[in-house]
């Protein structure tokens, strides 16, 4: 994936970034509401710096290592490749890890 | 996306992994997974979803013998590293049953886990959350999220997996 030989990794994304900011524009720009009529709202990300760095490389490394990212570990499992089991089991720990010392973290 | 939004939710897969811990009640441990888990049960239901959609990938939707259509400079890249040509969806070395009971191949794929886990949460995101939704919003955070994830793939790609594998 991270070697961009193949359309692959980042033209599926590229995509999707494309169509996915035309279409937050669209719902914005029309006020396009959901099934249940309530106007959709976007909640924006809370600010920070080191956080989204620090903690972006971390998972960068755990992707490329594992060529997954939380949605297709499972989509992986349901696969058959049940080795993703593991993966899945120890980035609950991870969660888990990061909850117990985050206060000790800079954001 | 499009169709979470339309239904009131939005499109982040990695925090099923915080509501996972709080359902397994570590709120009462460690005060970030305290808060209402019951109210992010519909996402719980896309990761079953996703399980569902990966089975009935395998089933239904995939000729026997079908491998990952990866480019041929990948194939030698990986070639070069231990990694034989795609048989199927995922490499065997490194997801096969040996590669699980080996030490190194269990550590791979727990280290990866843990990685995983520990950032998305730090980023509050992963790919979906952050490269999707949040660049889709023009948030600069997320875009930061992206630097990093790339920084992160990167270094693994190219300086920690030839060491290791």
């Amino acid at each position: 994936m991270f070697r961009f030989q193949a359309f692959h990794m980042y033209g599926i994304i590229g995509t999707a970034v494309v169509l996915g900011v035309i279409g937050v524009a669209l719902i914005k720009r029309y006020n396009i509401r959901d099934f249940y009529g309530n106007a959709i709202q976007f909640q924006p990300k809370e600010k920070g710096l080191v956080r989204y760095l620090v903690g972006g490389s971390i998972f960068g490394l755990g992707w490329a290592l594992s060529g997954a990212c939380p949605g297709p570990i499972v989509v992986n499992i349901g696969y058959g490749f049940f080795a993703m089991i593991i993966v899945f089991v120890f980035a609950n720990v991870g969660t888990f890890l990061y909850g117990y010392f985050k206060d000790r973290l800079p954001h | 996306m499009f169709f979470l939004l339309y239904f009131g939710q939005s499109f982040g897969f990695s925090s099923n992994l915080r509501t996972i811990c709080a359902a397994a009640g570590l709120g009462k441990k460690v005060s970030f997974f305290d808060f209402d888990w019951k109210s992010k049960i519909w996402n719980l239901v896309f990761l079953v979803g996703a399980i569902i959609g990966g089975f009935v990938a395998h089933q239904f939707l995939t000729e026997p013998g079908a491998a990952v259509q990866i480019s041929p400079a990948t194939i030698e890249d990986l070639g070069k590293l231990g990694i034989g040509a795609p048989t199927s969806l995922q490499p065997d070395e490194l997801f096969g049953w040996d590669a699980v009971f080996s030490l190194k191949g269990f550590l791979v794929l727990a280290v990866s886990g843990l990685l995983i886990g520990f950032g998305t949460r730090y980023a509050a995101g992963c790919t979906s959350g952050h490269a999707i939704s949040g660049l889709s919003n023009l948030q600069w955070p997320s875009f930061i999220a992206v630097i990093g994830f790339f920084i992160g793939g990167l270094i693994m790609t190219f300086l920690i997996l030839p060491l290791i594998l």
